[in-house]
Protein backbone atom coordinates (compact mmCIF):
# COMPACT_ATOMS: atom_id res chain seq x y z
CA UNK A 1 0.00 0.00 0.00
CA UNK A 2 3.05 2.37 1.23
CA UNK A 3 4.58 1.96 -2.44
CA UNK A 4 1.48 2.34 -4.57
CA UNK A 5 1.11 5.52 -2.51
CA UNK A 6 4.65 6.71 -3.52
CA UNK A 7 4.44 5.19 -6.81
CA UNK A 8 1.54 7.91 -7.44
CA UNK A 9 2.73 10.86 -5.72
CA UNK A 10 5.82 10.42 -7.53
CA UNK A 11 3.99 10.43 -11.09
CA UNK A 12 2.19 13.30 -9.54
CA UNK A 13 -1.42 11.30 -10.57
CA UNK A 14 -2.42 11.33 -6.76
CA UNK A 15 -6.00 12.10 -7.42
CA UNK A 16 -7.75 9.49 -5.25
CA UNK A 17 -6.21 6.27 -4.32
CA UNK A 18 -10.01 4.62 -3.80
CA UNK A 19 -10.43 5.17 -6.82
CA UNK A 20 -7.36 4.76 -8.61
CA UNK A 21 -7.19 1.05 -6.80
CA UNK A 22 -10.79 0.05 -7.53
CA UNK A 23 -10.40 1.16 -11.25
CA UNK A 24 -7.23 -0.87 -11.68
CA UNK A 25 -9.25 -3.97 -10.20
CA UNK A 26 -12.32 -3.23 -12.32
CA UNK A 27 -10.68 -3.07 -15.53
CA UNK A 28 -10.31 -6.49 -16.33
CA UNK A 29 -13.52 -7.55 -15.25
CA UNK A 30 -14.99 -4.79 -17.41
CA UNK A 31 -12.99 -6.30 -20.42
CA UNK A 32 -14.16 -9.66 -20.00
CA UNK A 33 -17.81 -8.67 -19.72
CA UNK A 34 -17.06 -6.54 -23.22
CA UNK A 35 -16.23 -9.71 -24.61
CA UNK A 36 -18.76 -11.54 -23.52
CA UNK A 37 -20.97 -9.15 -24.69
CA UNK A 38 -19.92 -9.37 -28.51
CA UNK A 39 -19.45 -13.05 -28.49
CA UNK A 40 -23.21 -14.07 -26.84
CA UNK A 41 -24.74 -11.33 -29.15
CA UNK A 42 -26.68 -14.17 -31.01
CA UNK A 43 -28.46 -15.49 -27.70
CA UNK A 44 -28.92 -12.40 -25.03
CA UNK A 45 -29.30 -8.71 -25.74
CA UNK A 46 -25.84 -7.61 -26.82
CA UNK A 47 -23.19 -7.49 -29.96
CA UNK A 48 -20.53 -5.77 -31.46
CA UNK A 49 -21.50 -1.99 -31.30
CA UNK A 50 -22.42 -2.62 -26.91
CA UNK A 51 -19.84 -4.93 -26.64
CA UNK A 52 -17.11 -2.70 -28.91
CA UNK A 53 -18.28 0.54 -26.57
CA UNK A 54 -17.88 -1.63 -23.35
CA UNK A 55 -14.19 -2.58 -24.21
CA UNK A 56 -13.44 0.89 -24.98
CA UNK A 57 -15.12 2.55 -21.81
CA UNK A 58 -12.45 0.26 -19.91
CA UNK A 59 -9.42 2.40 -21.48
CA UNK A 60 -11.87 6.15 -21.07
CA UNK A 61 -11.67 4.39 -17.32
CA UNK A 62 -8.57 4.16 -17.20
CA UNK A 63 -7.39 7.67 -18.63
CA UNK A 64 -9.39 9.50 -16.34
CA UNK A 65 -8.70 7.78 -13.04
CA UNK A 66 -5.02 7.66 -14.02
CA UNK A 67 -3.85 9.71 -17.08
CA UNK A 68 -4.12 9.61 -20.16
CA UNK A 69 -0.28 8.11 -20.63
CA UNK A 70 -0.82 5.52 -18.51
CA UNK A 71 -4.13 4.60 -20.88
CA UNK A 72 -1.47 5.10 -23.57
CA UNK A 73 1.31 2.68 -22.09
CA UNK A 74 -1.58 0.31 -21.94
CA UNK A 75 -3.10 0.64 -25.23
CA UNK A 76 -0.32 2.14 -27.61
CA UNK A 77 -1.50 4.25 -30.06
CA UNK A 78 -0.36 2.10 -32.77
CA UNK A 79 -2.07 -1.24 -31.67
CA UNK A 80 -5.43 1.02 -31.55
CA UNK A 81 -4.75 1.95 -35.33
CA UNK A 82 -4.27 -2.03 -35.83
CA UNK A 83 -6.99 -3.27 -34.14
CA UNK A 84 -9.48 -0.37 -35.75
CA UNK A 85 -8.53 -0.91 -39.38
CA UNK A 86 -8.49 -5.00 -38.50
CA UNK A 87 -12.29 -4.44 -37.20
CA UNK A 88 -13.14 -2.59 -40.50
CA UNK A 89 -11.30 -4.98 -42.89
CA UNK A 90 -12.81 -8.33 -41.16
CA UNK A 91 -15.91 -6.86 -42.11
CA UNK A 92 -15.61 -5.47 -45.62
CA UNK A 93 -13.57 -8.57 -46.12
CA UNK A 94 -16.09 -11.20 -45.22
CA UNK A 95 -18.36 -9.90 -47.38
CA UNK A 96 -15.95 -9.78 -50.24
CA UNK A 97 -15.24 -13.35 -49.55
CA UNK A 98 -18.88 -14.47 -49.52
CA UNK A 99 -18.58 -12.85 -53.25
CA UNK A 100 -15.24 -14.42 -54.24
CA UNK A 101 -17.18 -17.93 -53.48
CA UNK A 102 -19.68 -17.63 -55.66
CA UNK A 103 -22.47 -15.78 -53.58
CA UNK A 104 -23.74 -12.16 -53.48
CA UNK A 105 -21.65 -9.67 -51.23
CA UNK A 106 -22.06 -10.10 -47.75
CA UNK A 107 -24.43 -13.72 -48.69
CA UNK A 108 -22.33 -15.32 -45.79
CA UNK A 109 -23.83 -19.03 -46.41
CA UNK A 110 -22.31 -19.00 -49.97
CA UNK A 111 -18.72 -19.53 -47.68
CA UNK A 112 -20.39 -23.10 -47.60
CA UNK A 113 -17.48 -23.74 -49.96
CA UNK A 114 -14.89 -23.12 -47.78
CA UNK A 115 -16.03 -25.39 -44.73
CA UNK A 116 -19.22 -27.06 -45.23
CA UNK A 117 -20.90 -26.96 -42.30
CA UNK A 118 -24.51 -26.36 -43.93
CA UNK A 119 -25.82 -22.72 -45.75
CA UNK A 120 -27.68 -21.97 -42.29
CA UNK A 121 -25.03 -22.54 -39.81
CA UNK A 122 -22.59 -20.47 -41.94
CA UNK A 123 -25.15 -17.43 -41.60
CA UNK A 124 -25.21 -17.78 -37.96
CA UNK A 125 -21.11 -18.31 -37.97
CA UNK A 126 -21.02 -15.04 -40.47
CA UNK A 127 -23.06 -13.07 -38.49
CA UNK A 128 -20.43 -13.34 -35.59
CA UNK A 129 -17.32 -13.21 -37.86
CA UNK A 130 -18.94 -9.72 -38.69
CA UNK A 131 -20.30 -8.52 -34.92
CA UNK A 132 -16.54 -9.03 -33.70
CA UNK A 133 -15.49 -6.80 -36.90
CA UNK A 134 -17.41 -4.12 -35.37
CA UNK A 135 -16.73 -4.73 -31.92
CA UNK A 136 -13.47 -3.89 -32.68
CA UNK A 137 -13.57 -0.74 -35.51
CA UNK A 138 -15.93 0.62 -32.47
CA UNK A 139 -13.59 0.38 -29.61
CA UNK A 140 -10.55 1.44 -31.81
CA UNK A 141 -12.37 4.06 -32.60
CA UNK A 142 -14.16 5.19 -28.99
CA UNK A 143 -10.69 5.06 -27.24
CA UNK A 144 -9.30 7.29 -30.07
CA UNK A 145 -12.45 9.88 -29.80
CA UNK A 146 -11.72 10.49 -26.10
CA UNK A 147 -7.51 10.79 -26.51
CA UNK A 148 -8.11 13.16 -29.64
CA UNK A 149 -11.07 15.04 -27.37
CA UNK A 150 -9.83 14.93 -23.95
CA UNK A 151 -6.21 16.21 -24.69
CA UNK A 152 -7.44 18.84 -27.37
CA UNK A 153 -4.72 16.88 -29.91
CA UNK A 154 -1.82 17.06 -27.83
CA UNK A 155 -2.15 13.27 -26.86
CA UNK A 156 -0.55 15.23 -23.29
CA UNK A 157 -1.86 13.91 -19.62
CA UNK A 158 -5.43 15.03 -21.08
CA UNK A 159 -8.41 15.52 -18.93
CA UNK B 1 -64.61 12.21 -20.25
CA UNK B 2 -64.05 8.30 -21.33
CA UNK B 3 -62.51 9.19 -25.13
CA UNK B 4 -60.08 11.92 -23.70
CA UNK B 5 -58.65 9.31 -21.21
CA UNK B 6 -58.52 6.88 -24.08
CA UNK B 7 -56.77 9.66 -26.29
CA UNK B 8 -53.90 10.24 -23.85
CA UNK B 9 -53.46 6.52 -22.90
CA UNK B 10 -53.04 6.18 -26.60
CA UNK B 11 -51.11 9.26 -27.41
CA UNK B 12 -49.28 10.48 -24.41
CA UNK B 13 -45.92 8.97 -25.55
CA UNK B 14 -46.01 10.79 -29.12
CA UNK B 15 -46.67 13.70 -26.94
CA UNK B 16 -44.04 13.70 -24.72
CA UNK B 17 -41.39 12.96 -27.65
CA UNK B 18 -42.69 16.24 -29.37
CA UNK B 19 -42.31 18.34 -26.45
CA UNK B 20 -38.44 16.67 -26.17
CA UNK B 21 -37.84 17.06 -29.40
CA UNK B 22 -38.95 20.88 -29.51
CA UNK B 23 -36.80 21.52 -26.83
CA UNK B 24 -34.10 20.43 -28.91
CA UNK B 25 -35.36 22.85 -31.38
CA UNK B 26 -35.10 25.62 -29.40
CA UNK B 27 -31.77 25.14 -27.80
CA UNK B 28 -30.60 24.66 -31.79
CA UNK B 29 -32.19 27.91 -32.83
CA UNK B 30 -32.30 30.03 -29.92
CA UNK B 31 -28.99 29.19 -28.05
CA UNK B 32 -26.18 31.38 -29.01
CA UNK B 33 -23.40 29.00 -27.63
CA UNK B 34 -21.97 26.57 -30.03
CA UNK B 35 -21.98 24.13 -27.35
CA UNK B 36 -25.36 24.64 -26.12
CA UNK B 37 -26.60 24.21 -29.61
CA UNK B 38 -24.96 20.58 -30.30
CA UNK B 39 -26.65 19.41 -26.61
CA UNK B 40 -29.81 20.57 -28.36
CA UNK B 41 -28.93 18.48 -30.94
CA UNK B 42 -28.47 15.79 -29.31
CA UNK B 43 -31.46 16.10 -27.75
CA UNK B 44 -33.38 15.98 -30.84
CA UNK B 45 -31.87 12.76 -32.01
CA UNK B 46 -32.83 11.44 -28.79
CA UNK B 47 -36.65 11.96 -29.55
CA UNK B 48 -36.59 10.33 -32.65
CA UNK B 49 -34.55 7.54 -31.47
CA UNK B 50 -37.46 7.39 -28.60
CA UNK B 51 -40.34 7.55 -31.10
CA UNK B 52 -38.55 4.94 -33.23
CA UNK B 53 -38.30 2.66 -31.02
CA UNK B 54 -42.01 3.38 -29.29
CA UNK B 55 -43.32 2.34 -32.62
CA UNK B 56 -42.20 -0.88 -32.22
CA UNK B 57 -44.08 -1.36 -28.79
CA UNK B 58 -47.40 -4.36 -29.02
CA UNK B 59 -49.31 -4.72 -26.11
CA UNK B 60 -48.70 -8.30 -24.73
CA UNK B 61 -45.77 -8.60 -26.51
CA UNK B 62 -42.18 -10.87 -25.54
CA UNK B 63 -39.25 -9.33 -26.54
CA UNK B 64 -37.25 -10.48 -29.96
CA UNK B 65 -35.46 -13.12 -28.45
CA UNK B 66 -36.81 -16.38 -29.37
CA UNK B 67 -36.40 -20.08 -27.89
CA UNK B 68 -34.91 -21.70 -31.25
CA UNK B 69 -35.47 -25.19 -31.11
CA UNK B 70 -39.22 -24.42 -29.96
CA UNK B 71 -39.56 -21.67 -33.35
CA UNK B 72 -38.39 -24.23 -35.27
CA UNK B 73 -40.76 -26.68 -34.49
CA UNK B 74 -43.93 -24.93 -33.53
CA UNK B 75 -43.19 -21.61 -35.60
CA UNK B 76 -43.52 -17.98 -34.39
CA UNK B 77 -46.51 -15.88 -33.16
CA UNK B 78 -46.09 -12.67 -34.79
CA UNK B 79 -48.02 -10.50 -32.26
CA UNK B 80 -46.32 -12.26 -29.70
CA UNK B 81 -43.12 -10.77 -30.76
CA UNK B 82 -42.22 -6.63 -30.29
CA UNK B 83 -41.17 -5.83 -34.00
CA UNK B 84 -37.47 -5.72 -34.16
CA UNK B 85 -36.84 -3.30 -37.11
CA UNK B 86 -37.09 -0.15 -35.24
CA UNK B 87 -34.39 -1.65 -32.77
CA UNK B 88 -32.21 -1.90 -35.38
CA UNK B 89 -32.67 0.75 -37.02
CA UNK B 90 -32.53 3.44 -34.07
CA UNK B 91 -29.37 0.88 -32.87
CA UNK B 92 -27.24 1.98 -36.00
CA UNK B 93 -28.93 5.85 -35.52
CA UNK B 94 -27.40 5.42 -32.02
CA UNK B 95 -24.06 5.01 -33.67
CA UNK B 96 -23.90 7.52 -36.19
CA UNK B 97 -25.26 10.25 -33.48
CA UNK B 98 -21.99 9.60 -31.33
CA UNK B 99 -20.33 10.06 -34.27
CA UNK B 100 -21.93 12.81 -35.17
CA UNK B 101 -21.51 14.28 -31.58
CA UNK B 102 -17.62 13.53 -32.33
CA UNK B 103 -16.80 15.25 -35.41
CA UNK B 104 -18.51 18.43 -33.82
CA UNK B 105 -16.74 18.24 -30.42
CA UNK B 106 -13.54 18.04 -32.81
CA UNK B 107 -14.29 21.07 -34.77
CA UNK B 108 -15.32 22.98 -31.60
CA UNK B 109 -12.36 22.58 -30.33
CA UNK B 110 -10.62 23.88 -33.13
CA UNK B 111 -13.55 27.23 -33.37
CA UNK B 112 -11.95 27.66 -29.76
CA UNK B 113 -8.34 27.01 -30.75
CA UNK B 114 -8.52 29.47 -33.52
CA UNK B 115 -11.19 32.38 -32.12
CA UNK B 116 -10.59 32.06 -28.28
CA UNK B 117 -14.47 31.70 -27.57
CA UNK B 118 -17.48 29.60 -28.27
CA UNK B 119 -19.72 32.53 -28.42
CA UNK B 120 -22.12 33.16 -31.83
CA UNK B 121 -21.86 36.70 -31.62
CA UNK B 122 -18.24 37.47 -30.39
CA UNK B 123 -17.04 34.99 -33.46
CA UNK B 124 -19.23 37.05 -35.65
CA UNK B 125 -17.62 39.94 -34.42
CA UNK B 126 -13.84 38.50 -34.90
CA UNK B 127 -15.26 37.33 -38.07
CA UNK B 128 -16.16 40.71 -39.39
CA UNK B 129 -12.75 42.50 -38.58
CA UNK C 1 -34.21 36.61 -31.73
CA UNK C 2 -35.15 34.31 -28.68
CA UNK C 3 -39.14 35.35 -29.37
CA UNK C 4 -38.54 34.76 -32.49
CA UNK C 5 -37.11 31.34 -32.04
CA UNK C 6 -39.61 30.96 -28.91
CA UNK C 7 -42.30 31.23 -31.56
CA UNK C 8 -40.99 29.31 -34.69
CA UNK C 9 -40.73 26.02 -31.75
CA UNK C 10 -44.53 26.82 -30.79
CA UNK C 11 -45.87 26.62 -34.09
CA UNK C 12 -43.58 23.66 -35.16
CA UNK C 13 -44.28 21.93 -31.91
CA UNK C 14 -48.13 22.36 -32.45
CA UNK C 15 -48.22 21.06 -36.00
CA UNK C 16 -46.30 18.39 -34.70
CA UNK C 17 -48.58 17.40 -31.73
CA UNK C 18 -51.64 18.43 -34.12
CA UNK C 19 -49.88 15.77 -36.29
CA UNK C 20 -49.52 12.78 -34.05
CA UNK C 21 -53.30 12.48 -34.23
CA UNK C 22 -53.42 10.45 -36.81
CA UNK C 23 -50.68 7.88 -35.90
CA UNK C 24 -51.43 4.28 -34.62
CA UNK C 25 -52.24 4.08 -30.40
CA UNK C 26 -49.81 2.91 -28.48
CA UNK C 27 -48.74 -0.54 -28.46
CA UNK C 28 -51.36 -1.00 -31.12
CA UNK C 29 -50.26 -5.08 -32.75
CA UNK C 30 -52.39 -4.15 -36.33
CA UNK C 31 -50.07 -0.28 -36.70
CA UNK C 32 -48.45 -0.24 -40.15
CA UNK C 33 -44.86 -0.56 -38.85
CA UNK C 34 -45.72 -3.51 -37.79
CA UNK C 35 -47.77 -5.29 -40.55
CA UNK C 36 -46.01 -4.22 -43.30
CA UNK C 37 -42.01 -5.90 -43.33
CA UNK C 38 -41.09 -7.51 -39.63
CA UNK C 39 -43.97 -10.13 -40.14
CA UNK C 40 -41.16 -11.99 -42.60
CA UNK C 41 -38.31 -11.12 -39.68
CA UNK C 42 -40.12 -12.31 -37.11
CA UNK C 43 -41.36 -15.68 -38.58
CA UNK C 44 -38.34 -16.65 -41.10
CA UNK C 45 -35.19 -14.81 -39.46
CA UNK C 46 -34.41 -17.94 -36.94
CA UNK C 47 -35.30 -20.64 -39.70
CA UNK C 48 -32.91 -18.89 -41.99
CA UNK C 49 -29.68 -18.08 -40.05
CA UNK C 50 -30.41 -20.26 -36.52
CA UNK C 51 -29.80 -16.74 -34.52
CA UNK C 52 -32.50 -16.80 -31.79
CA UNK C 53 -31.47 -13.00 -31.47
CA UNK C 54 -33.80 -11.23 -33.80
CA UNK C 55 -32.20 -8.09 -33.92
CA UNK C 56 -28.75 -9.38 -34.31
CA UNK C 57 -30.13 -11.45 -37.24
CA UNK C 58 -31.71 -8.42 -38.69
CA UNK C 59 -28.19 -6.71 -38.38
CA UNK C 60 -25.84 -8.65 -39.11
CA UNK C 61 -27.38 -10.40 -42.02
CA UNK C 62 -30.95 -8.97 -43.52
CA UNK C 63 -29.52 -5.49 -43.13
CA UNK C 64 -25.64 -6.15 -43.63
CA UNK C 65 -24.92 -3.39 -46.10
CA UNK C 66 -26.67 -0.75 -43.49
CA UNK C 67 -24.69 -2.04 -41.19
CA UNK C 68 -21.49 -2.46 -42.98
CA UNK C 69 -21.35 1.19 -43.92
CA UNK C 70 -22.71 2.01 -40.37
CA UNK C 71 -18.64 0.90 -39.76
CA UNK C 72 -17.56 3.18 -42.40
CA UNK C 73 -19.34 6.26 -40.78
CA UNK C 74 -17.96 5.72 -37.57
CA UNK C 75 -14.55 4.91 -38.94
CA UNK C 76 -14.15 8.00 -40.97
CA UNK C 77 -15.96 10.09 -37.87
CA UNK C 78 -12.07 8.78 -35.79
CA UNK C 79 -10.25 9.80 -38.90
CA UNK C 80 -12.03 13.19 -39.49
CA UNK C 81 -11.43 13.89 -35.45
CA UNK C 82 -7.83 12.41 -35.42
CA UNK C 83 -7.14 14.68 -38.66
CA UNK C 84 -8.84 17.77 -37.66
CA UNK C 85 -7.37 18.14 -33.94
CA UNK C 86 -4.20 16.53 -34.15
CA UNK C 87 -0.75 18.58 -33.35
CA UNK C 88 2.66 17.47 -33.95
CA UNK C 89 4.95 17.17 -31.09
CA UNK C 90 7.29 19.85 -33.12
CA UNK C 91 4.55 22.22 -34.03
CA UNK C 92 5.89 25.60 -34.91
CA UNK C 93 5.38 28.50 -32.11
CA UNK C 94 4.25 30.98 -34.70
CA UNK C 95 1.30 28.96 -35.60
CA UNK C 96 -0.04 28.84 -31.83
CA UNK C 97 -2.96 31.45 -31.08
Amino acid sequence: MKLLRERTEKQRLGESLIIQTSVRLMVPFVQLFGLYVIVHGHYSPGGGFQGGVILGSSFVMLALAFDQKSSLRLMSERANAILGNTGAIIFVGVGALCAICGGLFLDYSALDVLIPLGPVEWRSFGIFLVEVGVGLAVMSIMVSLFWDLGSAGKMDEGL
Amino acid sequence: MEDLLVLIVAKVNYWAYVILMMIGFYAMIGKRNLVKKLIGMNIFQTAIILMFVSSGVKHGAKIPILNKYEVLEKGVDVAGVVNPLPHVLMLTAIVVSVSVTGVALAILLRIYREYGTLEEDEILEKLGK
Amino acid sequence: MKALALLATLITGSILLYGTMDFPAWGDPQDPAAVYLSPYYIENAVRETHVPNLVTAILGDYRGYDTMFETVVIYCAGMVVVSVLRRSKNDRPENKT
